[in-house]
């Protein structure tokens, strides 16, 4: 039976990556493949052109009024697969940061280990664009952090790219992280059972557009994500 | 009765009246009004009644009546702070989920009418 994956693009001022990101994400449909992937590109009220691109494109358009930040623009494509019976969701950087070939093999590697999400990582074969020290020492933070509090080891802790089953669509519609998702919502899968894993991705460095987290924020960033991962786990851990 | 008492009398009583109009024309809601009636009324009550103020201090022990003034308003005030922020908090989760049904329904009708089309 043919299945429907949701590609969910998140894009503020992308104007200069986004219609070869959607692009590369259509051409998974042309061979004989029996899935059938569709960009969701969520225009978080972008200043540029974005909105005007993606209008044209082949994909689905969701274009928000006012801007809800990365958290609420990927829950938006959240509730639009979980309402429009879509099988799977996988979430990717409208910057061309991950590279769509890897998607129907994350699919097969979902399936196969029976997993609920699965995390594109660059930190497996430490092949790929590898990022900054600074940025990887954050990234390895938030890693021990996890394992430390719900046993849950993902090295690439921050990374956008991840494969989502319904099951697992279903917690994420409910609630989502509005800032900074990233490593808060591995908790969020963890403390409700579901199963994660990583898979290596070789990652580019960003084709266009500037990173949401500058030097200055990087402090704010550390210390509202632990924060906010510890209040996330003592909420769930209490509601069950 | 010395000068700043009528002043404070005015000023009270005129703070009333501004905060019963806003309920009247609707620009304040009630249950953020109450605590800012109260609040008028318990200045308005002090304002005639300067001995209470003594008498409460000596009650609870406070050396300075004054002292007793800064302390009570101050933590009424961050107490209401904390109240806004928890009214912030809720408006801000309603927004989201009000802008993305809103976009997503945008986005269903726009697909189907491509699809009409095609």
């Amino acid at each position: 039976m043919q299945q429907k994956i949701a590609v969910i693009i998140p894009a503020y001022n992308e104007e200069s990556a986004i219609e070869a990101v959607i692009a590369s994400v259509n051409s998974l449909n042309s061979s004989a493949s029996e899935n059938r992937y569709i960009p969701l590109v969520i225009n978080d009220c972008s200043k540029d052109r974005t909105g005007e691109l993606i209008d044209k494109a082949d994909c689905i358009a969701v274009h928000l009024a006012v801007n809800l930040g990365i958290g609420g623009a990927v829950q938006t494509g959240f509730l639009f697969a979980l309402e429009n019976g879509f099988d799977y969701v996988i979430q990717i950087d409208g910057d061309g940061q991950h590279p769509p070939q890897y998607i129907p093999l994350m699919l097969q590697e979902l399936k196969a280990k029976n997993l609920d999400v699965i995390i594109g990582s660059r930190f497996l074969t430490n092949e790929g664009f590898q990022s900054t020290l600074a940025r990887r020492m954050g990234i390895n933070y938030f890693h021990h952090l996890n394992k430390w509090l719900v046993g849950v080891s993902i090295k690439d802790s921050t990374s956008g790219m991840r494969m989502l089953n319904r099951k697992a669509l279903e917690i994420v519609s409910e609630y989502y992280p509005d800032e900074y998702p990233e490593p808060e919502a591995i908790v969020l899968y963890a403390v409700n059972n579901l199963n994660i894993g990583e898979f290596p991705v070789q990652m580019n460095e960003r084709q266009g557009g500037v990173s949401s987290i500058n030097t200055a924020g990087s402090v704010y960033y550390m210390f509202k994500v632990t924060l906010a991962i510890f209040f996330t786990y003592l909420r769930l851990k209490s509601k069950k | 009765m010395p000068r700043i008492q009528i002043i404070t009398i005015i000023l009270s009583v005129l703070l009333l009246i501004f905060i019963v109009r806003l309920i009247i024309k609707g620009r304040l809601r009630e249950e953020y009004a109450i605590v800012w009636i109260f609040s008028t009324l318990f200045l308005v009550l002090f304002s005639f009644w300067r001995q209470g103020f003594e008498t409460i201090s000596h009650f609870l022990q406070v050396y300075d009546p004054p002292n007793l003034i800064f302390t009570a308003a101050i933590a009424a005030i961050l107490i209401y702070l904390l109240h806004l922020s928890v009214v912030v908090s809720k408006l801000q989760e309603q927004n989201k989920r009000l802008t993305q049904e809103l976009a997503n329904m945008r986005a269903k009708q726009q697909s189907s009418e491509k699809q009409n089309a095609a």
